[in-house]
Parts: structure tokens; sequence; C-alpha cells
């Protein structure tokens, strides 16, 4: 076990370093010379000095050195300036990260939980019109483009009926407290985290309802009901467990969509994350910063990634075996 | 082929979403006669709300724009995009998978570490970077929309090529003294076709919404007309004007549905004995 995680931990540090030298090579075809641009922001842009600045943060020399030189930077948690902002990239990642994990934290239970439940439930009831209701929603959510999802879910929810808030990360002003401050945090959570949730809570409805049903048609299924087991200790013990496999493996996937998903979201809801940090930097074409966030959201996938397959092979025997 | 459309149409839900692609497809290539004037045009008051004026049924913009001419044009945008990105894409990923498939060992390793590579990759950020770095285009739209979509064939094309590899036909075709360019593009990958074909249809599909969501975020072509584009100008204004985002999301949703309810059909069509797996 711990020969495959040193293992998994290395090609996860092979893959960072291949994202942090694709990062380099993007930052060098952004528009604009960096030396120049600081200049500019300096409001001193004549030749002498940006000559003086390429020298000062090495820009002159070759490009792989520069490439060492970033590398060691990113090492050092230094993931360069963001000129417009006045403030260290990771400085304003960090700062900015904890909204972003709660947010794609909640979206992942609620879309594994809701969607889970919902694929069990068709799966008992096939071709019911329960069944059928669930897989047309699925059908829908799979095909409804995210950041319109939670636009009308803002008109329909804050804006029409008023339920919920529809704005950012608490209520502005309140200087709620304790646990009336994590209840209004909650109810700003609501909306945000079901919409960004809602693309895999249609896979995992899909999947869990295909995988229950398959599983269901397996002979040690059979052989459970032929002992006469009950019904719904055949459909928990017996299928629910090895109809779930599959679905777990999707988890890994869904990080991925998470982490961009909630640039979309984040814009929508003005919540204060790093995908709302992204859009700022788009806006702002602050390219250090937009490839600082770029950076940190591929190595949050990565993590998630090395998790869910730990966490896999101690939900499957069969797996750690092999 | 009789046989094909037959099980193909047994699928209802893949006739409805023909159906509809078909209007998408008929409305994008009938635009400029349906709306001669450009969709960027001032053409009345603006927020002029939908069903009041005869000749702007869907109300007009913030600018005073025709929504529903901005959808029709809006289609030509999803649907350049959507193919030829996914061609792009089936381009990258075809010759990757058949190579690592057909020649193993190390040759597969380095391409499988590669695919892996951009698999993990959070694939819509690494399309907003790429696009922003390259400044939005629509061929850069298309680019980045390529770049991030290959894996999955790749894999898919490998794991067929891998199993054909082994049969005995082909390894007659290596007795009989063909080149393994000739093995790989007359022998092996014609029998690859049908997965390819399903998998292609879904890509359409993820295509349009990563390209609506780029144009959301204001990193479309700017000289286009796009869905994502109509949504992302429309947020800021949704309390007052629910239409000018609500018409643009039903046009992606319904195109994407449709993609999706082909894919399915297609499914079951081209692969009849995994089809009814499951269900």
């Amino acid at each position: 076990m711990l020969r495959f995680i040193l293992m998994r931990l290395g090609k996860a540090a092979i893959i960072l370093i291949a994202i942090l030298t694709l990062n380099f090579f993007l930052i060098h075809a952004a528009p604009g010379d960096p030396a120049a641009v600081m200049a500019g922001e300096a409001g001193a842009a004549d030749a002498k000095f940006i000559a003086q600045l390429r020298e000062q943060f090495g820009l002159d020399k070759p490009l792989l050195t520069q490439l060492g030189i970033y590398l060691k930077g990113v090492l050092q948690f230094d993931l360069g300036f963001s000129y417009r902002q006045q403030m260290p990239v990771a400085d304003l990642i960090l700062d900015r990260l904890p909204a972003t994990l709660l947010l794609t934290m909640t979206a992942f239970v609620i879309s594994l939980l809701l969607g889970t439940l919902a694929g069990v439930l068709a799966s008992a009831r096939v071709g019911k019109w329960s069944d059928t209701a669930i897989s047309t929603l699925a059908l829908l959510f799979y095909a409804t483009p995210l950041y319109w999802a939670a636009l009308m879910a803002v008109l329909l929810f804050s804006v029409y009926f008023n339920w919920l808030p529809g704005f950012g990360y608490e209520t502005v002003g309140a200087n709620y407290t304790g646990f009336r401050r994590a209840l209004d945090i909650g109810q700003h959570l609501i909306l945000p985290a079901t919409t960004l949730g809602l693309f895999f809570m249609a896979v995992y409805m899909r999947m869990t309802r295909a995988s229950m049903l398959e599983v269901s048609q397996l002979d040690f299924v059979k052989t459970a009901r032929a002992k006469g087991l009950k019904s719904s200790i055949i459909q928990r013990r017996h299928i629910f467990r090895n109809a779930m496999l599959p679905v777990v493996t999707l988890a890994g996937l869904q990080a991925g969509q998470l982490v961009g998903g909630a640039v979309l979201t984040e814009t929508v809801f003005a919540w204060p994350g790093i995908g709302r940090l992204m859009f700022e930097a788009l806006a702002q074409r602050d390219y250090n910063l937009l490839l600082g966030v770029f950076f940190v959201s591929a190595a949050m996938v990565l993590l998630f990634n090395l998790i869910t397959d730990i966490l896999y092979r101690f939900v499957d025997p069969r797996i750690r075996v092999a | 082929m009789a046989d094909f459309w037959k099980r193909f149409a047994r699928n209802r839900g893949a006739v409805i979403g023909l159906a509809i692609l078909a209007v998408v497809i008929l409305v994008a290539l009938l635009a400029p006669l349906l709306f001669p004037q450009s969709p960027w045009r001032m053409v009345q008051r603006p927020f002029l709300p939908p069903f009041s004026m005869d000749q702007y049924p869907l109300g007009t913009d913030a600018l005073g724009r025709d929504v529903i001419s901005g959808l029709a044009y809006g289609a030509q945008v999803s649907l350049l995009v959507g193919l030829v990105s996914t061609v792009a894409a089936l381009l990258i990923g075809i010759p990757i998978g058949a190579l690592a498939g057909y020649f193993g060992g190390w040759v597969d390793d380095a391409l499988m570490r590669f695919t892996e590579f951009f698999q993990t990759v959070p694939s819509f950020a690494l399309a907003i970077v790429l696009v922003a770095i390259f400044q939005p285009s629509i061929e850069s739209i298309i680019a980045a929309i390529a770049i991030v979509s290959w894996p999955p064939v790749a894999r898919l094309v490998r794991g067929e090529v891998l199993s054909l590899r082994s049969r005995e036909y082909v390894e007659a075709a290596i007795l009989s003294g063909q080149s393994n360019l000739t093995i790989i593009l007359r022998q092996v990958l014609p029998n690859t076709i049908s997965p390819i074909i399903v998998l292609a249809s879904l890509m359409v599909a993820t295509a349009i919404l990563l390209e609506s969501s780029l144009s959301f975020l204001g990193l479309g072509d700017p000289n286009l007309m796009s869905w994502g584009y109509m949504i992302g100008a429309a947020r800021t204004v949704i309390r007052q004007a629910w239409w000018l985002s609500f018409f643009p999301g039903v046009a992606i949703l319904l195109t994407v549905l449709a993609l999706n309810l082909i894919g399915e059909g297609l499914n079951d069509a081209l692969n009849p004995r995994l089809a009814r797996r499951g269900k």
C-alpha cells in the first residue's frame, strides 16, 4: 500500500512539473513583454529602465535558465506578482481558496448523494413513471449549460420567490458571528453548490441506475434471492455495494469538472473564490494571475485524484491484490 | 443501411433528437435569408419585452438588437465550432490512439502518459487559459476545444486497436508483407469506426457547451454573435430582462440534448449487442 502511494505521489509530481512547464511557456506566449508591462505600470517606460528590469528578473537569460528560475520560485510558493492587484499571486489565491474548497466540496457531496439516491430509486422502479421522470430529468441536467442553470436559479429562487440569496458569500453588513454566520453562509451556498453539482448529479443518476440494473442480473444476486433473503437486504448489501464501484471511479473525473465549473458558478453568484479570481484576471488580462489560478486548480485536481485512487483501493479489495 | 435506420428509429428519443437538430441546422443555414440585417444592428428600442411586437417576437437586448436574429446567427457559430473542433480532436486522438495500440511497448507508454497528462489537467480551465493567451477568435476557440477534448478518443481507439491487433486477419496481413501504415489504415481503423462515431456525436455536444461557456466569460470571437455571448451580456441585467438569458439558454439546452439523444440512438444502431445492456 505504501509503495502504491509513493508511486502515485511520484507520478503526481511529474505531472505537476509538466503542468508548470506548460504554464511557463504559456506565460511567454502571452501578449506583451513582461518587462515593458512592469515598466508601464511603474510609469517609466524608457529603454534603459526596461533593460534594467529585464536583467533584474532574469528575462535576458536563456529560456531554459528562466524555466529553472520559475520552477524554483514555485517550489518556494512564489507564483509571480499580479501587477493589476499589486499583490503576490500566491497571496491572492490563498485568500480565495477556502471559499472555492467549500463550494466545490459541497457541490460534490450534493451531486453524489442526490445522484445516487435518484439512480437507486429509478432502478427500483424500472419502467414506471418515477423512473421515466428521473431519467428525463437526468437527460435535461446533462445538457444544461452550467452558468445558465445558475442564472435561472437566481431568477427563480432569489428574484421571483425570494427564498434564497443569489449573490455573494454572506450577508454584507450583517456582521453575524458563530452559528448564525455559518447558517448565513450555508444559505448563500445552496444555489451555487446545487447548480455546480447539477451536471454530475445527472451523471451519477444514470451511472447508478445502469449499474444497479446490471449487477441485479448477476448470479450472486440470484443466489441471494434463492436463499430467501429479504429484497431490501439484497438491494442494500448485494447490489448497491457492487453497483457503486463504477460510480466511485467517476468521482475523480468530477474533480476536474468542479474546478472548471467553479469559474462559471462563482462568476454568476459573485462567490469570492479562485474561480471568480480567474474571471477577474481574464477581464483585466492579468496573465500571471490567470496562470497562477490555472496551476493551483490543476494541483487541486491532482490531489483529489490521488485521494480517490487511494480510497478506491479501500473500497474494492480486488484491486489491492491485482 | 436499412437495418441501421430501423435500429436507430426504434429509439424514440433519437428520432426526436434528429428532428430538433434538423431544425437547428436549417435555422443556421437560413439565418442570412431570414434575417438579412446584421444581428449586431440596433433595430428597436432597448429591452423590448418578448411577444410584444410581431416583428421582434423574442424582444430586443440592452442595445436594441433583435434577440431572435441573434439566436439564428448563434446557431451557425455553435454548429460550426462543435463540428470543426470535434473533427480536429479526432485528427489528434485517432493517430495517437492507433499508434499506441498498434505498436505497444514504449510507444504505447509514452503516448499514454502524454494522454494522461491532458486528462488530468482540468479541461475547461485549460481551454480558458489557451483562448485568453492566444486571443479570442473562432480559430483559437476551435483549437482550444480540440486540445482539451481529444484524450477520450485516443483512449478509445487504443483499446479497440489493441484488441484487433491480435486478430488472425491482422496477423495474416502482417505475414503478407503489408506495411504497418497500410495495415493500420486499411485493416484496423475501419473496424473501430462505429464507437468513434458514437463518441464523436457526444463530443459535438460537449464542444457546443464548451464554446458557449467560453463566450459567456467574454472569450468568444468578438466578431461573431453566439449564444454564450448573449447570455454573458445579459447576466448583469437579469433582474430587468429575463428573456435575454432565457432564450439563448433554451437554444443551447435543446441542441445539446438533441446531440446526446442522437448519440444514444447511434449507439443502439451501431453496437446492437451492447445497446440493451443495463436497460
